[in-house]
């Protein structure tokens, strides 16, 4: 069937070999490729203190590492996790990857400023890492002040500034993404033929440019406190410490839509192809991105359902969380509706697809949990609250991610991955992440509060419990470091379209060529259409 | 096998349950319902050949309306819900059993009002309304009593509260739940809730100081509050008796509650919201006086209620319940 060439004599891959056609490039695959390799290594930094953390728990006293270190081990394992790796992973490796390429265009608007909101990405992170080897932070990821501003003594400024500058490169990467989708789309792609994986990055984009400005004020404010003692949440100058939560959440809240909305459009992307047919409701899911950006906006208050807002505050911020629900729940329906009479694959990605879909729904479920007010009260701050994010976090988040990287992975490097490992690591990875989360729920219902260093007895089974999935889900994010790695060098050569999907991604050759495409496409045909679509028939 | 549930042992415990219980019953249906379709679909719609496709279904508006207004119906029957719970947990009745509580990095100090003080360790009658008046020394703390299902951050600079009912004696859990620092994992303590006899019994044991009201009246005078203070209202600033829980006009027009806060803020910062009719000459005591002095005075100007300028330590009106307890050995 495959008539299409394998490897094409030149490629972006090709297209020079020295450290400076990488580090100056300026084509945004070469760029994604950047990412890739510095939010990996942010990965398994932030994940190593997951295990260190899981391993200390497996025990109700403090005994393998100090309550100091282990207060530092969740702040640093929440600010890698957040700031360096799950913010910027899909937006900033595939969406980099593939947002040119999916409008048919020869690169962003910006391409420099591209490269430069990697340097910047970098420079943040190295600030941050300097912080964790000068002695760490212990503030939680959160910086609670006056906690942060006055209490504690470790390197707080630091962490501070390099979260303050990756913020820019959040900022400058949505803006090249913004003005991209408006103004470089090819003849013929109009909005409503955009694949969905562009509406989110679009909405995503969206609420990086109006919201980590908010987060960047926040920082610095926290930094200017603890240097020249203004007083901004100091009470006993007549400040006041829950204005800092208002602001942090402020950015925070709608940054967990910044992590979860590429990974929907991941889905969405996965799911059609899986399926070999249009995604069910094609406008709602596309709206429904929007909606969410938009409502993320107004729900921050949430966080502080104990925190001395009013009540009546906590009303508004309670209904309006439960309105954010809606969309997410639409795009659940809709995704499992494409399935009906698809053609429906049982391959890597689309494992990936069915998990984030299950887990997502549980992590949305628990989602009405804490939008309950009276149900709010007693599980915050424990557990419960720690199983419910790490659910669309990494159940969403990261399962879109590794999908996605699945999905293009032969669009990105022109080979193929070892199927059998892949699916073997999806099923490991399923079975950890629900191993080691699920059993957080009953925890914190059952009352243990989070950032325990030590903890009462009977807590001790169901977080053995927690601890034994964390190593197997360890296992899970090693194997794909290890195939896909492999790969490079061994894995079978990939034609364009090995998955016999639809999309300007694979109407060009794998790897793309470095303007992407031999000659500008001009679009005729809707997103998703299997009918009628060139790419059609180009199975491998 | 460990517990799935922990004890409930207040009134609004099990008001949190049922819900708790609702949201479970509604996830587990929500979630078999995707994976039951998940697995089905990916079975029976398997592809079966390399180049096969699927239909062309667009979508359909009956459908998307119908998971459109279902899931929005179900979430504002959960938001009224919670709402009314988190209603009744945030309004005290009208008399309670009131304790204040200090938090600091790491120990909860608790005071009755008779004067017996307690670290980490809290004595409550099974039964009755407690009312806990907190706040913090220093960063911010949450008082978390999982059996009872409440919890609340205690915030520097304000007086918070949270009040339960406990319904069944024992010793429970009392957690910081808001990180605090280095050892914010051993501010833990334990509630213990007697029965009525032996919580008599245990107030009037051991040694006390005297109650609330008079440790502040003794306050009062040495830090000299009453050479301004006076209750003939010749002296500079506001009389004190018979103030407290009425509604004063500001030199603003603006009307406050004399409430705890209040108190607290015109003795921290006495220029911020000055009475109509006096001048801004009060000193701030800010950092002269410790939260739990602030405590004993805010008690004391409460104590001015029925008794203007009598020494006795009896009970304030604005707490009766305490009055109950009859206090001893002072």
């Amino acid at each position: 069937m495959a008539s299409t060439v394998l490897t094409p004599p030149h490629h972006y891959l090709n297209d020079g070999y020295g450290v400076k056609s990488w580090l100056l490039t300026r084509d945004h695959k070469r760029i994604a490729l950047l990412y890739l390799a510095s939010v990996t290594l942010f990965f398994f930094i932030g994940g190593a203190f997951a295990v260190l953390m899981r391993l200390e728990l497996a025990t109700p006293v403090g005994d393998l590492v100090t309550d100091d270190t282990y207060n530092k081990l969740f702040t640093m394992h929440g600010v890698m996790m957040v700031f360096f790796f799950l913010i910027p992973a899909i937006p900033a490796v595939l969406g980099n990857f593939l947002v040119p390429i999916m409008i048919g265009a020869k690169d962003l608007a910006f391409p420099k400023l591209n490269l430069a909101s990697w340097y910047i990405y970098v420079v943040g992170g190295l600030f941050t890492l300097y912080a964790l080897v000068a002695g760490g932070v212990d503030t939680g990821w959160t910086f609670y002040a006056p906690f942060s501003t006055v209490s504690s003594t470790t390197q707080v400024i630091p962490t501070a500034v390099g979260i303050f500058i990756t913020g820019f490169s959040s900022i400058l990467t949505g803006l090249n993404f913004i003005v991209t989708i408006h103004r470089m789309r090819a003849p013929g792609m109009t909005w409503f033929r955009m694949p969905l994986f562009l509406w989110s990055t679009y909405a995503t984009s969206l609420i990086n440019v109006l919201g980590t400005p908010v987060i960047a004020i926040t920082v610095l404010l926290v930094g200017a406190e603890r240097l020249f003692h203004f007083g901004f949440f100091d009470p006993r100058v007549g400040g006041d410490p829950v204005l800092f939560q208002h602001l942090f959440w402020f950015y925070s809240h709608p940054a967990v839509y910044i992590m979860v909305l590429p990974a929907m459009g991941v889905i969405s992307e996965l799911v059609a192809a899986g399926c070999r047919k249009p995604v069910f409701g094609y406008p709602f899911v596309a709206f429904a991105s929007l909606a969410i950006a938009v409502l993320g906006f107004l729900v921050w208050g949430h966080h502080m359902f104990v925190a001395g807002e009013s009540v009546y505050s906590a009303l508004i911020f309670s209904i309006l969380s439960f309105l954010v629900a809606i969309p997410s729940a639409v795009k659940v329906f809709n995704w499992t509706a494409t399935m009906y009479r698809g053609s429906v694959s049982w391959q890597t990605p689309m494992l990936y697809a069915y998990g984030f879909i299950g887990l997502f729904t549980i992590g949305g479920l628990t989602g009405l949990f804490v939008a309950a007010l009276g149900v709010d009260v007693h599980v915050t701050d424990t557990y419960f609250v720690v199983a419910h994010f790490h659910y669309i976090m990494v159940g969403g988040t990261i399962m879109g991610y590794l999908g996605g990287l699945h999905y293009w992975w032969p669009k990105i490097s022109g080979r193929l991955y070892n199927e059998s490992l892949a699916k073997l690591s999806a099923g490991v990875i399923f079975i950890g992440f629900n191993l080691t989360f699920f059993p957080q729920f009953v925890l914190g219902y059952l009352g243990m509060p989070r950032r325990y260093h030590a903890y009462p007895p009977e807590f001790q089974v169901l977080n053995v419990l927690s601890s034994a999935g964390a190593s197997i889900l360890g296992v899970g994010y090693l194997l794909p470091m290890v195939y896909l790695m492999w790969s490079l060098r061994y894995g079978r050569l990939a034609s364009s379209n090995p998955w016999g999907a639809v999309g300007l991604e694979w109407t060009t050759t794998s790897p793309p060529p470095t303007e992407n495409f031999a000659e500008t496409p001009t679009v005729t045909w809707e997103a998703y259409d299997y009918q009628s679509s060139p790419a059609e028939g180009q199975v491998a | 096998m460990p517990p799935l549930f922990p004890e409930a042992a207040s009134t609004i415990a099990t008001r949190v349950d049922n819900l708790y219980g609702f949201l479970i019953g509604l996830t587990v249906f929500f979630s078999l319902l995707i994976a039951g379709l998940i697995v089905y679909y990916a079975v029976r719609y398997r592809r079966r050949s390399p180049s096969s496709i699927g239909a062309t279904i667009h979508g359909g508006m009956l459908l998307e309306i119908t998971w459109t207004v279902i899931p929005f119906m179900i979430t504002m029957v959960i938001f009224v819900w919670g709402a009314s719970v988190y209603f009744a947990m945030a309004r005290p009745p009208d008399e309670t059993l009131n304790i204040y509580v200090v938090g600091k990095q790491w120990m909860w100090k608790f005071q009755h009002l008779d004067g017996q003080r307690e670290i980490n360790e809290l004595h409550v009658p099974v039964g009755r309304d407690v009312k806990l008046i907190a706040t913090s020394e220093d960063v911010i703390h949450d008082l978390f009593v999982p059996a009872f299902r409440v919890k609340a951050d205690v915030v520097p600079g304000r007086y918070v509260s949270l009040w339960f009912r406990a319904t069944k004696p024992g010793r429970y859990h009392l957690f910081c739940a808001e990180y605090c620092g280095t050892k914010h994992s051993g501010m833990i303590g334990e509630v213990v809730v007697m029965d009525p006899a032996e919580y008599q019994t245990w107030l009037s044991g051991g040694p006390t100081e005297g109650s609330l009201a008079s440790a502040g009246q003794k306050l009062f005078a040495d830090l000299a509050c009453n050479t301004c203070h006076r209750p003939d209202a010749q002296g500079r600033g506001p009389v004190l008796q018979g103030l407290f829980g009425k509604t004063v006009t500001l030199q603003s027009g603006e009307m406050v509650v004399v409430d705890e806060a209040y108190v607290r803020e015109s003795i921290l910062m006495p220029a911020a919201k000055i009475t109509a009719g006096y001048q801004p000459v009060m000193p701030t005591f800010q950092g002269l006086v410790t939260e739990e002095q602030l405590l004993q005075l805010v008690e004391y100007v409460k104590s001015l209620q029925t008794q203007p300028e009598v020494e006795t330590a009896r009970p304030p009106a604005s707490a009766p319940a305490a009055g109950e307890a009859t206090p001893t050995g002072r």
